[in-house]
Parts: C-alpha cells; sequence; structure tokens
C-alpha cells in the first residue's frame, strides 16, 4: 500500500540526494560536490520536484549520469520529476564541503587549491610538482609528492 | 547603451537577435573547430602527458560548442537542437575563423594556434563577460574559468619551443609566420556590431578588442623575439573555407552523414 504523502520538504528532498554518488569519486555525494543548486517542491501531493545542477565543467560528460542518478534516487517520492542543469552561478571548487574534501582526501585526491597551494593527499607534504594541468578528467590535474614519491590528481581550483 | 538584462531568447528584439545569432554561431564554430583539430592528437601526441592534455582540452572545446550551440538552438527556436546545428550544416555555412583554417599541422603549428586563439578568445570572453543577454553572460562566467589551463598550458609550450634554438624554434616561427596573417581573423567584425554594443551584448566593438589583445601578447612575443601577428587584410576572415576545413568537416559528419535516420541516438 502507497501512502500519499501531501508534503515533502525540501531538506527532505536534498537528504535523498545526499545519497546519489558523483559516478566518477563514489566515495563523494553529489551534495558535498557542491553541485546541487535549487531545490523545488511543488505544492499538493503530486507537485513535482526539481532538481537544478550545477556542472563542475561546461563539458562535463558525467552530467547525464547524475541526472539519471538522481531520477532514480527522487523516484520513490512518486512525485514528477524535472532535473535540469544550469549555469545561472558557476560551480567553482569551494562549493566543495569540508566533509567532501576530507573524503576526497581518504580517495586520494587533494582537494581543489592554487598549483602552488597543493598538498600531497598521502602524507600532506608540500613538496609537489605539476606534471600536467589536464588529468584523466576535464576537474583534476596530475601532481607527483616528491616526499613519499606518490603520484596523486588534485582538483582543478575553477 | 542599454543596461537590462535579457533573460528570455523570445524577449529580444529582432534586429538584436539576429546581430547575436551571429555572435554566438561564430564564438560556437571556433570552439568546435579547434576542439576538433585538438582531438587529432588523440593518441599520437608526442609524449603521453601531451596526448592526455591535447584530449582534455578537445574534450572543453566540445563541451564549450555544445553549450553555445544549444543557446543558440534556444534563441533560434525553430525545432532545430544543438546537435543539428553543430553537423547538419554545408562546410560554406561555418563561421569559424580563418586561423582555424590550417590542418592540424606539426606540434609548433597546434601551439602556435592554441597560444593565438586562446589568448584572442580570453579577450573576446572578457568582452562578453557582461553582456546583458544573461545565458550567455553565465555560461561565460563558467567557460572563462577554464579557459585560464588552456592559456597556462599554451604559454608554457610557446615558451619552451621560443628558447630551444634550433628545430624547436624554427618550427614554432615558421607556424607563427604562416598563422599570423590570420591570427587577428578571430575578430572579424560581424554584420550588425553595433547593435550588440548598443543592446549591452558586446562590450566593444572586435576592432578594439583586437587592440586589446595586442597590447596582451605583445610583451610576451618581445620576450621570447617571436614575430608579431600582423594585422589581417582578409575580407574572408569568417567565411574561406579551405582545404583543411573541408578535409575536417567530412571527418566531423561522417557517422551522422552515414545513416541520417540513425543518428538520432
Amino acid at each position: 500500500m502507497v501512502i500519499a504523502i501531501d508534503v515533502i520538504e525540501e531538506a527532505t528532498v536534498r537528504g535523498a540526494l545526499a545519497e546519489v554518488s558523483d559516478p566518477e569519486i563514489p566515495a563523494i555525494s553529489i551534495v558535498d560536490l557542491g553541485i546541487v543548486h535549487r531545490v523545488e517542491v511543488g505544492s499538493g501531493p503530486a507537485g513535482a520536484i526539481r532538481v537544478e545542477l550545477l556542472p563542475t565543467f561546461v563539458g562535463c560528460p558525467a552530467i547525464e549520469m547524475i541526472k539519471a542518478a538522481v531520477r532514480d534516487r527522487l523516484a520513490s517520492f512518486d512525485r514528477p520529476v524535472e532535473v535540469v542543469a544550469t549555469f545561472e552561478v558557476p560551480w567553482t571548487s569551494d562549493r566543495i564541503t569540508e566533509a567532501g574534501r576530507e573524503r576526497l582526501r581518504q580517495s586520494g585526491f587533494a582537494p581543489p587549491a592554487e598549483p602552488s597551494d597543493v598538498h600531497c593527499p598521502y602524507c600532506d607534504s608540500a613538496r609537489v610538482t605539476m606534471d600536467n594541468a589536464f588529468g584523466p578528467t576535464l576537474c583534476r590535474s596530475l601532481f607527483f609528492c616528491r616526499d613519499c614519491r606518490q603520484p596523486f590528481e588534485a582538483f582543478k581550483a575553477v | 547603451m542599454t543596461t537590462a538584462r535579457l533573460t528570455l531568447a523570445s524577449a529580444i528584439d529582432p534586429a538584436l537577435r539576429a546581430a547575436l545569432d551571429g555572435l554566438l554561431l561564430s564564438m560556437a564554430d571556433d570552439e568546435f573547430v579547434i576542439g576538433f583539430s585538438d582531438s587529432e592528437w588523440t593518441g599520437i601526441a608526442p609524449i603521453l602527458e601531451e596526448d592526455v592534455a591535447m584530449s582534455s582540452l578537445a574534450q572543453d572545446e566540445l563541451g564549450h560548442a555544445a553549450a553555445l550551440y544549444a543557446l543558440l538552438a534556444d534563441l533560434r527556436a525553430d525545432g532545430r537542437d544543438a546537435d543539428a546545428i553543430a553537423y547538419d550544416r554545408e562546410p560554406a555555412e561555418y563561421r569559424h575563423a580563418r586561423l582555424l583554417d590550417h590542418g592540424r599541422g606539426d606540434w609548433a603549428m597546434t601551439i602556435a594556434r592554441r597560444y593565438l586563439y586562446d589568448t584572442a578568445d580570453g579577450v573576446r570572453l572578457e568582452g562578453v563577460a557582461a553582456s546583458s543577454f544573461l545565458p550567455l553572460r553565465e555560461l561565460v562566467d563558467k567557460i572563462r574559468r577554464e579557459e585560464r589551463y588552456h592559456v597556462m598550458h599554451a604559454t608554457t609550450w610557446l615558451e619552451r619551443l621560443a628558447s630551444r634554438a634550433g628545430e624547436p624554434r624554427d618550427r614554432l616561427v615558421a607556424a607563427l609566420e604562416e598563422l599570423g596573417p590570420h591570427a587577428a581573423t578571430v575578430f572579424t567584425p560581424l554584420s550588425s556590431e553595433t547593435v550588440l554594443v548598443d543592446g549591452g551584448v558586446l562590450a566593444a566593438p572586435m576592432a578594439e578588442l583586437e587592440a586589446r589583445w595586442r597590447a596582451t601578447i605583445t610583451p610576451v612575443f618581445v620576450k621570447l623575439e617571436l614575430p608579431m601577428p600582423p594585422h589581417s587584410d582578409v575580407a574572408d576572415g569568417r567565411t574561406y573555407h579551405g582545404e583543411p576545413f573541408r578535409w575536417l568537416w567530412t571527418e566531423f559528419t561522417s557517422v551522422r552523414r552515414s545513416e541520417e535516420a540513425a543518428a538520432t541516438w
């Protein structure tokens, strides 16, 4: 039996979105990544849920996967769901939450910082060199730690 | 100059709409064509890191082109989407700058083209950063943050090639001599340019943006003792379609043309 819920709070929807992972780095959610912009819930039991996402990069190929994952997660609310990407405000790397930055470090990625201020995510050394401004995805650069001799990826500061 | 913010494409008056159409098409075609040229290095770049870098640059530029074509599709509202604008045109209908119509060439050509284009594009983007057309302004705010890395990449390589005497420098100078005369075609005046400036879409006429660009790159060319791009006096700065572009067009439309009905994924 389905119980119709008349009122869904925006916070409830955001809570559900916090369970949607970034497809490239599953350790971090799209909420921690700071790409969830506006969330609106229409009034009444059939009011539509509208979610606006901010792509990290204009050409980010993951955005369609993320939109689909959001639609899947919100399907249980049993309401029409609209997910759109917008550039209304630019996604900037300072939108990543502190919890998100910690999860990035635990996954071996340096959180966004100016290239001169990147620290190794493994040993926290500042003795690092940028090997390539361009990494395996649009949002990351390649670095090497001269102390623990580990290559690692750092999020670009944009 | 009006400072009204234009948010809805449908609310724009017809003269400004036509002018905006020309501006968006030129910007999108530039990004599309250089993006495809960059992608030609995937798998064959001189070092692995540059293979990754060029592929990433190509992905950025094609992403920018896709977003600009999408704005254009909204503006036109004629039922044709971004893909249709990108792929379903005859070669003569593209409006990229002649600078981008020289073929991939060697690595020095690629670096010279990237440096000339990235610096010119940067000045052009600055010229629309405060645009009254809000969707463009928002998109450009995002694009400029990404282009910063492109300029860093191109500048590093320009300096590297320029400072190695012998083949690296010789090839770079040859590339700049071939591309230089067309570098300023990025600033080919648009028809109805005054409409764009008066409407607050564009900060200044293209001629003035070109002057700003020259002021930006002159110190670099002087320091590296490289030949400065001369003034461009070609009449077909955005209507020239040479053999390199026709070849590229054949490549990038090949799948779409092979089975038109099936190309609706």
